[in-house]
């Protein structure tokens, strides 16, 4: 049911971890729900130099995460608030429908994550995410 | 197949055994005719039909005009709960159920309640057992129909039936029992339990796919839901799967001559896996009662982890389980069971269920447990929960550490 890209992600999932003092935190979803997704960013000048996510969820939510990571890597803030869940979507070649909202929470996490980043510099917050299942 | 292969998943499906297979082969390729057609092939497909039908009935205490072969044990209860909903309409329309029976019994309650009647469900306590003083409470002089499953498909546990069964017959409800998960399993005699109907399913009893049975009382008022035949003493039409129901006799008798044997077998497989597993790995839950379940069931929840992904990686080493995460069922909602005997939704996320068989070994068991200490360590790894958890968050609820 998922495509080997995805299952690539899933078995070896890049960027997994935590990062100490990072300078933006987001976490997003619910136990609920069963999925969590927590991002972790280094950023210098605007760029995101490292990042790192934890995520407890099915296979898709942790490959969704991954490969989110992957493409945030190295962008600027504003490149990185551009990725869209479709592009998390594309670069994974696809997910089955039922789990085509665990790429919405990979997008919603690494906004979060901004969103902190730009509270804690004092920073204007430019999107808003909802509470709860976002599925 | 050249990849190993742990199947722990007999409560999904069962393989057929080869002499089940060798007594069904003839009825594909040599005895192919309809039972229905009154010339030789003929004759002798009705002569199997019939003799598969009284063994099946001379192992469940049964006489062999009360067993009538259905398409699954799904069409086994679809039948049993519609067709007497509908045939009892005269006496009333209250029918009561419990809320851990599979699918196959509660939609059709469900769909029922669509329909103008009214249904009560009865709760289950922690380890999943019916409270019979609750059944007692919710018959009333209009209760037509009482449904609660033998065992539980995903938690094993085991209902006092017979005890259910007399409180029913006391105030006059018919019983309908939905026996899929636990014949073969369990030594059921329906005129011992006093039931008025019972579902099977071969293939949970390592018979084919695709034929199943309803056991009906003598002088049960039930109604037809499959039309266009005098199959089965008009009651269900359709031609017979000749095959798939002489497999099913093969493999129930199978099943009773070796039922102790069997029994010992997968109770020693599952407490070993048990024993190891609360040993090696912290925060896991054992569900549904310890000692009144089936012997090859062991249902445990992983704290901190997801089920499917827990499935995903044990598949990768040929272990091939199953789970109540919601994940696997395309909802958002983790198994209707786990909820219903309290547990959390993020601990019912992140169950496994182990249904042992008779091919499975201690070996296997081991290597499942070296597998399952590793991939939940590296899921726990990869959890925020787990890491709040770590990290003494208060926000987090953490259920009983200690196994039952």
């Amino acid at each position: 049911m998922y495509s080997e890209k995805v299952m690539d992600h899933f078995s070896n999932p890049r960027n997994v971890g935590e990062i100490e003092n990072a300078d933006g935190i987001g976490q997003v979803g619910n136990p609920k729900c069963g999925d969590i997704m927590k991002v972790y960013l280094k950023i210098e000048n605007d760029i995101i130099v490292d990042v790192k996510f934890k995520t407890f969820g099915c296979g898709a939510a942790v490959a969704t995460s991954s490969m989110a990571t992957e493409l945030i890597k190295g962008k600027t803030l504003e490149e990185a608030s551009k990725i869209t869940n479709k592009a998390v979507l594309e670069a994974l070649g696809g997910l089955p429908p039922a789990k085509v909202h665990c790429s919405v929470l990979a997008e919603e996490a690494v906004t979060a994550a901004i969103n902190d980043y730009r509270r804690k510099q004092g920073l204007e917050i430019e999107n808003q995410l909802c509470d709860g299942c976002c599925g | 197949m050249d990849r190993k292969i742990v199947y722990v998943d007999h409560a999904a499906t069962t393989y057929v055994k080869p002499e089940v297979f060798e007594a069904m082969k003839p009825f594909f390729t040599d005895f192919y005719g309809n039972p229905s057609s009154i010339y030789y092939l003929g004759r002798e497909s009705k002569k199997a039909v019939e003799e598969a039908r009284q063994k099946i009935a001379d192992c469940i205490g049964a006489q062999s005009s009360e067993i009538f072969f259905t398409g699954s044990g799904t069409e086994a209860d679809n039948w049993a709960v519609r067709g007497i909903a509908f045939a009892n309409i005269k006496k009333g329309k209250h029918i009561i159920t419990s809320a851990i029976e599979h699918h196959a019994v509660l939609e059709v309650f469900q769909y029922l309640q669509s329909e103008g009647f009214e249904v009560t469900i009865l709760p289950v306590d922690e380890n999943g057992f019916v409270n019979p003083e609750d059944l007692k409470n919710a018959i009333r002089p209009d209760t037509t129909l009482v449904s609660i499953m033998f065992a539980n498909n995903e938690i094993g546990t085991i209902q006092p039936i017979k005890e259910l069964v007399s409180i029913a017959r006391e105030k006059g409800v018919i019983f309908h029992t939905d026996a899929v998960q636990a014949m073969g399993n369990v030594d059921i005699k329906v005129n011992e339990l006093g039931v008025d109907l019972l579902s099977m399913s071969a293939h949970k009893f390592y018979g084919p796919k695709g034929v199943g049975a309803l056991y009906i009382k003598k002088g049960t008022r039930i109604n037809s839901i499959m039309l266009g035949g005098a199959q089965e003493s008009r009651r269900r039409a359709g031609t017979e799967n000749v095959a798939g129901v002489i497999g099913m006799a093969a493999a129930l008798e199978l099943a009773y001559k070796n039922l102790d044997n069997y029994n010992k077998h997968l109770k020693a497989l599952s407490n070993r896996l048990i024993d190891k597993v609360t040993e090696r790995i912290p925060y896991v839950r054992i569900n549904g009662d310890r000692d009144i379940r089936l012997p090859g069931n062991v249902n445990l929840s992983f704290n901190f982890i997801e089920g499917e992904s827990l499935l995903l990686m044990l598949d990768m080493k040929g272990i091939q389980a199953s789970s109540g995460s919601a994940c696997t069922s395309g909802s958002l909602d983790p198994s209707h069971v786990l909820l219903a005997i309290g547990l959390p939704h993020e601990i019912a996320h992140g169950s496994l269920r182990v249904t042992f068989g008779e091919k499975n070994t201690e070996e296997e068991v081991d290597y499942i447990v070296d597998n399952l200490e590793e991939i939940v360590g590296k899921l726990r790894m990869m959890s925020p929960l787990y890491e709040d958890f770590v990290k003494n968050d208060p926000g987090i609820k953490v259920t009983n550490h200690k196994a039952i």
